[in-house]
C-alpha cells in the first residue's frame, strides 16, 4: 500500500464530505484542512472524563472538512507520544489534543518542539509562556462551578441534611469541587453537611462501591463524586435508593430514579473554537479556560431526583455564575478552624487553584 | 555430573562436518517453521473474525504492515515499543529455564525504576556528571529488581512458596510501595496534580540511538538477550540451570546447588526487569510515578512464552508484538475497530502458538535419522 493511495483516499473522502455539505446548503463555512487528532487515556464510553471529550469530538465530526483521528486507552507513557506522532505522520493531523494529565510532561512538550508546525493542546492548566513552546497550550474548564450548582440542587433534595462525596485524590481540583459542592448546598440548606471519602486513585471501582455504600450507611441521602468514571458510584447509589449528582459526563441513564443533575464539561465550545481558528488560519490561543461565564461547563439536564424547588434554585444559581457571582465569599475557615480564605475571590482567581484544604462544613481529612 | 554431561546419542551421530550442519539445520528449521505456521493459522482465524465483523482482513494486515513496519516512523515506533518487552520477557524466560513460572516482572520493573529515580535525586542535586549518574541509576535499578525477584526464587526454594503466585502478589506490593513514597515523602511538591518524584532533568536523560528515535534500551535489550543466550547454552552455569529445570531431583542427586541456581536465575531475571524500569525512568518519563506500571511486565510474559524462553528468539518476537501494538492505533482510526482488536489478535496468536507446541517432533522432515541410517 503506498502512501499516495491513502492520501488520495482521504483527500477524496474529505472532498466528498465538503461536496455534500455544499449540496445540502450547510451554513457552516467549510473548515480548510483541519485534521484533529485526539488521544484518550481510557475508553470513550466510560461515563466520565473520556466520554466528556468524546461527546464534544463527535459534535466536531458534523463540521464539514474537519477530519478526526481518535485513539482510546492510551497510557501515559511514550505510547501517547507515539500515538500522537502516528496521527501527525500517517493521518496528517495539524492539531493534537491530549486529554490526560500525564501526557503533558514530558511527552507533549517534547513533541511540540519536534513538530513545530503542529499545534498541541492539553486539557489541564499546565502551559507556561516562559517555559513551553508557542505551539503548545492548555485548555480546561472550572468544573467546580457546575459542582456548586449540583450542591444547590442537592441541598434542597436531601432529607437527612447529609451529602456524601466519593473523591479520588486530595489534589487541588478535587478539593475545589468538594468545597464548591458544599458551599452550593449550604446556600440553599444551611444545615447541610458534606461527608467525603477519598479512594486514593482515579479508577478503583471496588473502593468506589465500598465508599458509596459506607456513605449511604452513614445516613447520606445524596451522593456525588469526583473519580474518572462515576458509573460505579452512581449505579451503587441508585441501587441503594438514594439520590445522585453526576460528574464529568452525563450519568443520567444510569440512575433513572434518583439522578438530580451533574457537573459536566462543555469541551465542544473549546474544540469548535480551535477548528474555526485553524480553518481561518488564525493562531490558536495558548490558554483557554473558563466556567459558566464562558460556556465551558454545564449541568446535566435534570433527572427524576430533582423536584421543582431544586430545579428552580439550580437554574438561578447557573444564572448567577454566568453573571460571575463569586462562589468563595470570604472569610472562610477550613474544617480545622483556621481561616484559609480571608476575602471574597473571583471564581477564576488563581489563588483558588492552590486549594489544599477542606472547608468548614465538609467532614473528612485530606491526609 | 559426569554422567549427565555425556552428549546425547542423537547429537553424537554427526560423523562429519556436513552431517553436523544438516542436523542443525533440520532442528533449527523446525523451530522456525512451526511458529511461522502457527502465526499463519492465527492470522487466518483472525481474518475469519474480521470477515464476521464485515471488515477486510487484507486492509487490516496492510495497516499492520504500514503502522508497524512500513515507514521509517512506524518501524521506530515498533522498536521503541519492543524495547521494554525484550527486557521484561527475559525476566520470564530465565526462571522458566530452571522450571519456574515467574510472572512478577512488572513489580521488579516498577520498583527498579523507582529506585533508580530516587537514587538520582541527590546525584542530580549535587550535579554529579550525567554518565556516572546514569550508571549508578542503572546499577541501582538492576540491584533492586534482582533482590525483588530473587526473593521470589528464595521463597520457592527455601519455603516451597509457589513462585507464580508470590511473584504476582509481590507486584501489587511493589506498586503500593512506590505509590506510598511517590505520594508521600518523596513527592515533588512543585507538581501538585500528578504525584511523582523529582524529575531528573533533560541533561540526565538517556539519549536516542544516533539517527533514530529509539532510546538505548533497545540496544541494551538485544545485548542482554545475546549474553543470556550464551550464558544458558554455552556455559557450565547454563548447563546446570537447564539440568535443574529438566529434573530438579536428578540435579540435586548429581550435587548441583539447585537452590543457589534458582536464586541466581531469578536475580538475573529481576535485574533485567529492573533495567527496563531504569529505561522507563531515564529515557521516557524522567521521574517515577504511577505511569511506570504500564503493563510491560505482563506483555513480557506473552513474549517469553512465544519465544519458547529462548533469549535470542525473544528479540524478533518482541519486535513483532511491538509492531502489532504500534499499528493498533492506526487500525482503530482507519477501520473503526475498537482498540481491543489487537489484543484479540495477540490472544489468538498466543493460544495457537501454545497449541503448536504439540507439533514438535511430529514431522518427519525435521527428524534426524538414527545413527544406523548414517553409517
Amino acid at each position: 500500500m503506498s502512501l499516495l493511495g491513502l492520501d488520495r483516499r482521504t483527500f477524496l473522502k474529505s472532498g466528498a464530505a465538503s461536496l455534500v455539505a455544499a449540496g445540502t446548503g450547510a451554513k457552516m463555512a467549510r473548515a480548510a484542512d483541519v485534521s484533529i487528532g485526539i488521544v484518550y487515556v481510557g475508553p470513550r464510553d466510560d461515563f466520565g472524563w473520556n466520554q466528556a471529550h468524546a461527546v464534544a469530538v463527535k459534535a466536531l465530526k458534523s463540521l464539514p472538512g474537519v477530519k478526526i483521528s481518535e485513539e482510546e486507552n492510551v497510557p501515559e507513557t511514550d505510547a501517547c507520544s507515539k500515538a500522537m506522532e502516528s496521527m501527525i505522520n500517517l493521518d496528517g493531523a495539524n492539531i493534537i489534543l491530549g486529554t490526560s494529565f500525564g501526557y503533558f510532561d514530558p511527552f507533549m512538550i517534547d513533541l511540540s518542539k519536534k513538530y513545530a508546525k503542529v499545534e498541541f493542546r492539553h486539557a489541564a492548566p499546565l502551559w507556561n509562556a516562559s517555559k513551553h513552546p508557542k505551539n503548545l497550550g492548555s485548555y480546561f474548564g472550572y468544573l467546580n462551578q457546575a459542582h456548586y450548582v449540583d450542591g444547590v440542587a442537592a441541598g434542597l433534595s436531601t432529607k437527612s441534611n447529609k451529602l456524601g462525596f466519593v473523591a479520588a485524590k486530595p489534589i487541588a481540583s478535587v478539593l475545589s469541587n468538594i468545597n464548591s459542592f458544599m458551599l452550593g448546598a449550604k446556600s440553599t440548606n444551611p444545615k447541610a453537611a458534606v461527608q467525603v471519602i477519598f479512594t486514593g486513585d482515579w479508577s478503583l471501582p471496588v473502593r468506589e462501591a465500598e465508599a458509596t455504600n459506607a456513605l449511604v450507611d452513614a445516613g447520606n441521602d445524596v451522593i456525588t463524586c469526583h473519580v474518572d468514571s462515576p458509573k460505579v458510584v452512581i449505579e451503587t447509589a441508585e441501587k441503594r435508593g438514594v439520590k445522585t449528582c453526576g460528574h464529568n459526563a452525563s450519568q443520567a441513564p444510569l440512575a433513572p430514579k434518583g439522578f438530580i443533575t451533574g457537573a459536566e464539561y462543555k469541551w465542544v465550545t473549546i474544540y469548535k473554537g480551535y477548528a474555526a481558528d485553524l480553518a481561518a488560519g488564525k493562531t490558536l490561543p495558548n490558554m483557554v479556560s473558563g466556567g459558566y461565564e464562558a460556556d465551558m461547563v454545564q449541568n446535566t439536564p435534570f433527572g427524576a431526583g430533582a423536584d421543582e424547588p431544586a430545579r428552580k434554585a439550580a437554574l438561578a444559581a447557573i444564572d448567577g455564575l454566568k453573571a460571575k457571582k463569586p462562589i468563595y465569599v470570604g472569610p472562610l475557615k477550613d474544617n480545622k478552624g483556621n481561616v484559609v480564605i480571608s476575602k471574597t475571590y473571583d471564581n477564576l482567581d488563581p489563588f483558588l487553584d492552590q486549594m489544599n484544604y477542606l472547608l468548614e462544613g465538609v467532614q473528612g481529612s485530606i491526609t | 555430573m559426569a554422567d549427565i554431561a555425556q552428549p546425547l546419542p542423537s547429537t553424537a551421530v554427526a560423523a562429519n562436518h556436513w552431517g553436523d550442519l544438516s542436523v542443525r539445520l533440520r532442528r533449527g528449521a523446525e523451530y522456525v517453521a512451526i511458529p511461522l505456521f502457527a502465526l499463519a493459522i492465527s492470522g487466518f482465524l483472525f481474518s475469519l473474525l474480521l470477515l464476521a465483523l464485515g471488515k477486510s482482513p487484507i486492509e487490516f494486515f496492510q495497516l499492520v504492515e504500514r503502522g508497524g513496519f512500513g515507514t521509517a516512523f512506524s518501524l521506530q515506533n515498533t522498536l521503541q515499543r519492543s524495547s521494554p518487552l525484550i527486557l521484561t520477557a527475559l525476566c520470564v524466560a530465565l526462571p522458566a529455564r530452571i522450571g519456574l513460572v515467574v510472572i512478577g516482572g512488572e513489580g521488579a520493573l516498577v520498583l527498579g525504576g523507582f529506585a533508580g529515580a530516587v537514587v538520582a535525586i541527590p546525584l542530580v542535586v549535587g550535579k554529579v556528571s550525567p554518565l556516572l549518574t546514569l550508571c549508578i541509576m542503572a546499577a541501582t535499578s538492576m540491584l533492586i529488581g534482582a533482590i525483588w525477584i530473587g526473593i521470589v526464587g528464595y521463597l520457592r526454594y527455601a519455603r516451597g512458596v509457589n513462585e507464580t503466585i508470590s511473584s504476582l502478589l509481590m507486584t501489587y506490593i511493589g506498586i503500593a510501595i512506590m505509590n506510598f513514597f511517590v505520594e508521600g515523602s518523596l513527592r515533588d511538591l512543585t507538581n501538585p496534580n500528578k504525584p511523582s518524584t523529582m524529575p531528573i532533568g533533560d541533561t540526565y536523560m538517556v539519549g536516542h540511538i544516533p539517527g533514530t528515535d529509539v532510546h538505548w534500551g533497545l540496544a541494551a535489550g538485544i545485548v542482554l538477550s545475546i549474553v543470556l543466550y550464551i550464558l544458558l547454552s554455552r556455559t557450565t552455569f547454563g548447563f546446570a540451570v537447564r539440568v535443574s529445570g529438566g529434573n530438579p531431583r536428578a540435579a540435586l542427586a548429581q550435587g548441583l546447588p539447585v537452590g543457589q541456581l534458582i536464586v541466581i536465575c531469578c536475580a538475573i531475571a529481576g535485574a533485567c526487569a529492573g533495567l527496563a524500569g531504569f529505561f522507563e525512568v531515564a529515557a521516557i518519563q524522567g521521574r517515577a510515578n504511577a505511569s511506570l506500571a504500564a503493563g510491560y511486565g505482563y506483555t513480557g510474559i506473552l513474549v517469553a512464552f512465544l519465544a519458547r524462553h529462548n533469549p535470542l528468539a525473544i528479540v524478533p518476537v518482541a519486535i513483532l508484538f511491538g509492531g502489532i501494538v504500534a499499528s493498533g492505533g492506526l487500525i482503530e482510526r482507519r477501520m473503526g475497530l475498537p482498540d481491543a482488536t489487537v489484543l484479540v489478535l495477540q490472544g489468538l496468536t498466543f493460544v495457537v502458538l501454545l497449541m503448536s507446541e504439540t507439533l514438535y517432533g511430529r514431522f518427519k522432515i525435521f527428524q534426524v535419522r538414527g545413527a544406523a541410517d548414517r553409517t
